[in-house]
This record gives C-alpha cells, sequence and structure tokens, in this order.
C-alpha cells in the first residue's frame, strides 16, 4: 500500500464572530491528530464575520474531511482549503539583537539590507529587526543573524489572501440566500 | 437517556434540566450518546451568577467547555432578556437538520431577573445549512445505475425514521425491487416480515446481507454512515459495488465509504425523486441467494437458538417468546451487551420507531432510564426493556423513579452472571481467558422489593410462559428476571477487522 502524501494546506476558515470557536476548531484538528503549523485569527472584510487561517500538514483525503467537520460547527459559515499555489501568503517575524553587535561591523547592516527586512527600534542596549516573508525566509535571517546573538526571535501566523478573481466568502453568501431550502 | 427515550419513539425534541456543577457534568455520557446518535435533546443547566463566572465559585464548572465536543450546539445565556432567543435557537438547532443534542447554559441571575417576554421561532441561520439544496443530475444518474444494477442492496439506516420516510422507503424498495437490509439502528423502519426485508448489516447482524455486501454490483446507503460496526475492515467493503448515498449531513459523505453518487439532501424529499425515475423491477434470482443465505444461518444459529437441547435457557428463546407475547408490536428498548444483539436479531416489529437502543456510543445503563422515557413518549404502546445483569446495575436506581412515577414498564432481565460481551471477546479472541467478566450478583428480586416493583425469577424453562404471560398482563412496571446459560455467544459474528464476508457461523 502506497502511503498518502501529505501536503501543506492553508484553511481560511469564516465564521460568526462568537466566544468560543476558536476552541470549537482547533478541537476538530486536535481530535484527528492534526499538528496545528500557524494559526491567525482577525475580524474579516465584511463587519461581524470572523477569519481563521490555519496551516496544516495533511494527506488532501484528509484536509476534504476536517473542513467538513469545521464546518458543520454550527456557526461557522465557510471553510476554504488551498494549496500554497492559490493564494499570496505572509508571514511576520521579529529578531531582537544587541545593539553592540550591530554596531560591531557592517554584517548585520548587510543581512537587513539583502534580505529586505528593516530595523524598527534601535536603543543602546538593543534593536529589533523585523522582517514579512515565507517561514523559510524569516528563518533563514534568523540563521544569518543568531551568529551575532539573537536574544528574542518570534514569528507570526500566516496570513493569506487568495488569488481567485472571485471572491468566494461574498459569492458563497451571496448563494446563500438564493438556495435556502424549505424546512418543514 | 430518559429524553432520549422519548425522543426515539415520538420524534419531538427531548428536554431535561439539571443543576450546575456535578448535575451538568452527570449528563455528559448522555449526551454524548445523543451526540452519537443524532438525537434532538435541548438541556438546560444552571449556572452561577454571572458576576461570579471563573471564580471557583460554588458549583461552577464550566459547561460550555466541558460539553462542547459531545453537543451539535451550546450556548451560555447571561442576561434574562437573551433566554427566548436562546431557547427558540436551541430547538431549531436540535431538531433541523441532522439532529443532535444542544445544551443552554443559564446564570443564576438570569433565571431569577424579569424581562418582557417575547418569543420569536428561529426560521434560519445564517451560518447553518440544516439541509442541501437537492441536486437532481446525481438522482437522475442514481436512477440509471439501479435501473442497471443486477445484484443491488439497499442499507437501510437511522435517517429514515428520523426523516419520517418510512412510507417513502417502502415505495422505493417496493418499486425497485432492491433487497432491503438494516443497520441496529435502521431497524423496524420496515417490518420484520416485509419480503424484502434480508435481515441486520455488520458484526452482528444476519448472514445473507453481510456476506452479500461483497457480492452486490450496487449498494443503496439511506440515511446511514457506514459505522465500523457495519462495514468491517473497509479496504474489503463492498468490493464490487458502487455506492449510492443518500445523506442529509456532508460531512458522511466520503467519509467512511467513497460514494460514487452522493444524494445530499432529506431523504423525505429525496426518495421519492428517485422512486419516480426508477423503472419498476424485481431481482427474484438475486433474492434467492439471500434465502438461500437465511436456510443456513436457520440451521446453524437461528434453531438452535430460539429451540434449544440443551438445559438453560438461552437469551434468543426468551426474546423471541417475549416478542410474541406482546403480538411482534411492543417497543423494545435495550441496554448495551449480548442482550442488545440478541434484541436485535429475535424480536421482531410490524411498526416504525419501534427500537430504542444506544448505538454509537454503546452505553451500559442507557436501558431502563430509556423505557421510561418510551413509555412517557408512547403510553398507548406497550414498552418492554432487555437489559444485562452488568448494564442493569449501572442504573439500578432508576427503578426508584419508575416507584415514584409508576411509569409501566417492562423489564426484562437477561441474567447470565457475565459482562457477555466482553466474555464471549475474551473467549473468541483471547484465549478464554475471563478477566474481571464474572458478576457476583446482588439478589435483584430483594433490591426489586425494596423499590416496591413487582418481579419474578425464572431459572426453569417450564415456567417461561407464564412468567411472560405475568409480565405482559401486569398493569404497572413488572421485573422478569430470566438466569440465562452463563457462557451463550451471539453468532454470526464479524470479528473486529475482519472483512464482512468472513462473517462466522460459529
Ligand atoms: C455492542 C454493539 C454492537 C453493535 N453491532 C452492530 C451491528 O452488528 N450492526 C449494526 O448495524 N450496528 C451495530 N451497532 C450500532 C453501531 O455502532 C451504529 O450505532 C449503527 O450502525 C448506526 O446506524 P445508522 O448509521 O443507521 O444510524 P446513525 O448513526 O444514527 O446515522 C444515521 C445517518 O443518517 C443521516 N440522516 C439523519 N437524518 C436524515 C435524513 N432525514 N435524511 C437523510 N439522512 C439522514 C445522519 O446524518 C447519519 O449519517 C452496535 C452497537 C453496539 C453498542
Ligand atoms: C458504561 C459502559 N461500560 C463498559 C462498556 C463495555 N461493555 C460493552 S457490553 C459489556 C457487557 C455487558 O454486560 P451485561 O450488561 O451483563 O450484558 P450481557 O452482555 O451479559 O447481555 C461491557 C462491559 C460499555 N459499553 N458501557
Ligand atoms: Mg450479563
Amino acid at each position: 500500500m502506497t502511503i498518502p502524501l501529505k501536503e501543506e494546506f492553508t484553511l481560511s476558515i469564516y465564521s460568526e464572530n462568537h466566544v468560543g470557536l476558536l476552541n470549537q476548531i482547533t478541537t476538530v484538528f486536535t481530535r484527528r491528530h492534526i499538528n496545528i503549523e500557524s494559526l491567525t485569527t482577525s475580524e474579516s472584510a465584511i463587519s461581524g464575520i470572523h477569519k481563521f487561517t490555519v496551516v496544516v500538514f495533511a494527506t488532501a483525503d484528509n484536509i476534504e474531511k476536517l473542513a467538513k467537520q469545521i464546518e458543520k460547527r454550527i456557526d461557522v459559515l465557510k471553510v476554504f482549503v488551498f494549496r500554497a499555489d492559490e493564494i499570496i501568503h505572509q508571514e511576520i517575524a521579529l529578531y531582537k539583537v544587541s545593539t553592540g553587535s550591530l554596531l560591531g561591523g557592517n554584517e548585520i547592516e548587510m543581512l537587513v539590507r539583502q534580505y529586505g527586512a528593516r530595523i524598527l527600534e534601535i536603543t543602546p542596549e538593543y534593536t529589533v529587526i523585523e522582517k514579512t516573508g515565507h517561514k523559510n525566509e524569516t528563518q533563514e535571517l534568523f540563521e544569518k543573524l543568531e551568529p551575532y546573538g539573537v536574544s528574542q526571535f518570534v514569528r507570526s501566523g500566516r496570513i493569506a489572501i487568495t488569488k481567485n478573481k472571485k471572491e468566494l466568502l461574498e459569492t458563497y453568501l451571496k448563494k446563500l440566500e438564493t438556495d435556502e431550502v424549505q424546512l418543514n | 437517556m430518559r429524553p432520549k427515550g422519548m425522543r426515539k419513539v415520538t420524534g419531538k425534541v427531548g428536554v431535561c434540566f439539571a443543576t450546575s456543577g456535578p448535575g451538568a457534568t452527570n449528563t455528559v455520557t448522555g449526551l454524548a450518546n445523543a451526540m452519537m446518535d443524532s438525537t434532538p435533546i435541548v438541556l438546560i443547566t444552571g449556572q452561577v451568577v454571572s458576576s461570579l463566572l471563573g471564580t471557583d465559585a460554588f458549583q461552577e464548572t464550566d459547561v460550555v467547555g466541558v460539553t462542547q465536543p459531545v453537543t451539535k450546539w451550546n450556548y451560555q445565556v447571561r442576561r434574562a432578556e437573551d433566554i427566548p432567543a436562546a431557547i427558540a435557537r436551541a430547538f431549531y438547532i436540535a431538531r433541523s437538520g441532522r439532529p443532535g443534542p444542544v445544551v443552554i447554559d443559564i446564570t443564576k441571575d438570569a433565571q431569577v431577573n424579569e424581562l418582557d417576554f417575547n418569543y420569536e421561532p428561529v426560521k434560519s441561520i445564517r451560518s447553518y445549512k440544516p439541509e442541501s439544496p437537492i441536486d437532481f443530475h446525481q438522482i437522475e444518474e442514481a436512477a440509471r445505475l439501479i435501473n442497471l444494477s443486477k445484484k443491488p442492496l439497499a442499507l437501510v439506516g437511522q435517517g429514515v425514521i428520523m426523516g419520517n420516510a418510512e412510507k417513502e422507503l417502502l415505495d422505493f424498495i417496493e418499486k425497485s425491487g432492491v433487497p432491503a437490509a438494516w443497520t441496529l439502528l435502521g431497524l423496524s423502519a420496515m417490518p420484520s416480515d416485509h419480503p424484502l426485508n434480508v435481515g441486520m448489516l455488520g458484526m452482528h447482524g444476519n448472514y445473507g446481507p453481510n456476506v452479500k455486501t461483497n457480492e452486490a454490483d450496487l449498494i443503496i446507503a439511506i440515511g446511514m454512515r457506514f459505522d465500523d460496526r457495519v462495514t468491517g475492515d473497509l479496504s474489503k467493503y463492498a468490493t464490487n459495488a458502487k455506492v449510492i448515498h443518500l445523506e442529509i449531513d456532508p460531512a458522511e459523505i466520503n467519509k467512511n465509504v467513497h460514494a460514487d453518487v452522493p444524494i445530499l439532501g432529506n431523504v423525505k424529499k429525496t426518495l421519492p425523486i428517485l422512486t419516480d425515475k426508477i423503472t419498476k423491477n424485481e431481482h427474484n434470482e438475486w433474492l434467492k441467494e439471500f434465502k438461500a443465505c437465511e436456510r443456513i444461518e436457520h440451521d446453524r444459529i437461528i434453531e438452535k437458538e430460539i429451540h434449544p437441547l440443551d438445559k438453560g435457557m438461552t437469551m434468543g428463546e426468551v426474546i423471541s417468546k417475549v416478542s410474541a407475547a406482546f403480538n411482534d408490536d411492543a417497543i423494545m428498548v435495550t441496554d448495551v451487551g449480548q442482550h442488545q444483539m440478541m434484541g436485535a436479531r429475535y424480536f421482531k416489529f410490524k411498526q416504525t420507531r419501534s427500537v430504542v437502543t444506544s448505538g454509537g456510543l454503546g452505553t451500559m445503563g442507557f436501558g431502563v432510564p430509556a423505557a421510561m422515557g418510551a413509555k412517557l413518549g408512547r403510553p398507548d404502546r406497550q414498552v418492554c426493556v432487555f437489559v444485562g445483569d452488568g448494564g442493569f446495575q449501572m442504573t439500578i436506581q432508576e427503578l426508584g423513579t419508575i416507584f415514584q412515577t409508576r411509569i409501566p414498564v417492562k423489564i426484562v432481565l437477561l441474567n447470565n452472571n457475565f459482562l457477555g460481551m466482553v466474555r464471549q471477546w475474551q473467549e473468541l479472541f483471547f484465549d478464554k481467558r475471563y478477566a474481571s467478566t464474572e458478576l457476583i450478583n446482588p439478589d435483584f428480586q430483594t433490591i426489586a422489593k425494596g423499590y416496591f416493583v413487582p418481579s419474578l425469577r425464572i431459572t426453569e424453562r417450564d415456567n417461561l410462559d407464564d412468567a411472560i404471560k405475568q409480565m405482559v398482563d401486569a398493569e404497572g412496571p413488572f421485573l422478569l428476571e430470566v438466569v440465562v446459560e452463563k457462557e451463550g455467544n451471539v453468532f454470526p459474528m464479524v470479528p473486529a477487522g475482519a472483512s464482512v464476508s468472513d462473517i462466522r457461523l460459529e
């Protein structure tokens, strides 16, 4: 038997803005032993609708089932699943280095330029560098800075925007209005 | 468990209340059971005053957190004026689409404060689509497959009963001529003696439908979810068949078994459209194959079970006699174990909604309280519950409720002095290494007496008929304890993880 391939998927989950939803969503993952690589939540462009962006490694089959189980939660509006090539995505990373090491030579400055990073704040003690990009890019800068001493390093979860011409959520909301099923 | 029993026989939403803290946590098993078996229940729990939330106040538990994984929806109300809307939403969600349990947790202050009452029923919720629009192309395709099929098999599940679609099912089965097999929870959707009813699927189901699953060229699953007790090893399941799946819950499509033709929607609506599009047909040759299997099963298992030659009584003989004594028209409730499987195999039914049993969770202790609920829901029908000596002791205190309310349920305790179902596995798969399955039981007659519930214990076959008659004729509640053979087994059996066609007859 061939083992199904795990791939990276990005889920855009839209929900009503109620307390406790994050817990409802994450338990769907934990129950199936799927590790969440990254998670970001914020208001969406439509007022009252919340958006969760979740990155996971899973098989295509698993992800389809997972998405349906999340959608089954009453307050979840819709789940869209994307492969990396269907979205534009970014993460942000912050690095804290000692200002001394920055002044000690021009290597750090070179790295900042080379990686398209920027300096957010300089104090006599420390300097905060910011870089946005994909995980491998922010990771690479981290590895380059490490020899000079990085006292703190944080990376945000992924945020993503689709390449689609049609806005999926709006189309979905419109469709909802047209195909209301009559219940007994 | 009581609201569940009530709902199963009436189709209405069951309601129950529990106090905060321990009262609420005690309901978790019942909720999990209802979640598994899609039982619509609204549970209202008390909660501490809203200003004390999160302070570890007296009898505070995070009810919303604890019950979230076992509810279709739950919600905490902290203001009196929010109660009517929350309750309206709760009932709408519990009963629509694929039904399920809902918990509304209401803080003490919300309970005692006043409000201007205004109740508006919920008609829709933006983020919740209980039913999908019907896809006529899929139905067209399904009809085409059905018309072409030489060896079709219908798998009937609880969805038919939940959708009140028994008539629609019968129309479909009779027009198509397709043999119909049922899941444990689909039991009684079709009368037991219908010529196209070929028996139960799954682990302890009948020989024919299990073996024939792997010979069928078409499987038509109607409101059932391919539980692992039904399918056995999925990689060797329905190996020659295309699959049509009529299902209300999109998450069930392709969950366990790939559907070549999914038909989303309520079977109440989708079945008649499908029936309309198929041509009238008969499958007599194919049906004969089921009859042949029935004969094999009858000779090797059923006959010995209902007319045993040995001295000890068997569960099968007791159950088939009890069924006959109720004219095969009682509501059968069961607890969980061997007696449950025997009940499903040997009790007979004339009308729908005649079975209340714990399927997906298999909750021992379910039987007696569920029987009370069933009787409350259908006072016009006889309600008979089969319990084992193990499960009976898990909710035996309900005899107190029976005494207090005089709900006239008939309890048949099939006492084998064992946790029989587990003992059977230990015998068959663990070299008879019996561990913690033999029971040293209390005197159930003395206990019944203490609760003032009339009762009888029999150990001899000669007394069986009279005892059953006494129970059936009793006006009020009655406990009939029958001491049965200690080491009886339920057969046929699909061993866990085996293919349905490797079903064992002994
Ligand atoms: C000891 C033990 C042994 C067991 N052995 C067996 C066995 O041998 N055979 C067996 O069959 N079971 C057995 N079971 C039960 C088994 O675990 C499952 O509970 C059972 O098979 C589920 O049946 P179901 O799919 O019909 O019902 P459910 O689990 O209730 O599923 C019903 C399905 O229908 C759908 N539905 C609901 N309403 C509608 C509607 N209106 N229109 C369309 N679809 C709808 C639901 O979404 C759901 O997917 C056993 C249980 C125990 C405890
Ligand atoms: C609460 C609970 N605990 C344990 C089990 C596992 N279990 C399933 S059947 C069974 C034995 C039931 O024994 P009994 O009630 O005597 O019925 P019998 O099988 O003997 O008919 C057990 C322990 C369960 N289903 N539910
Ligand atoms: Mg027992």
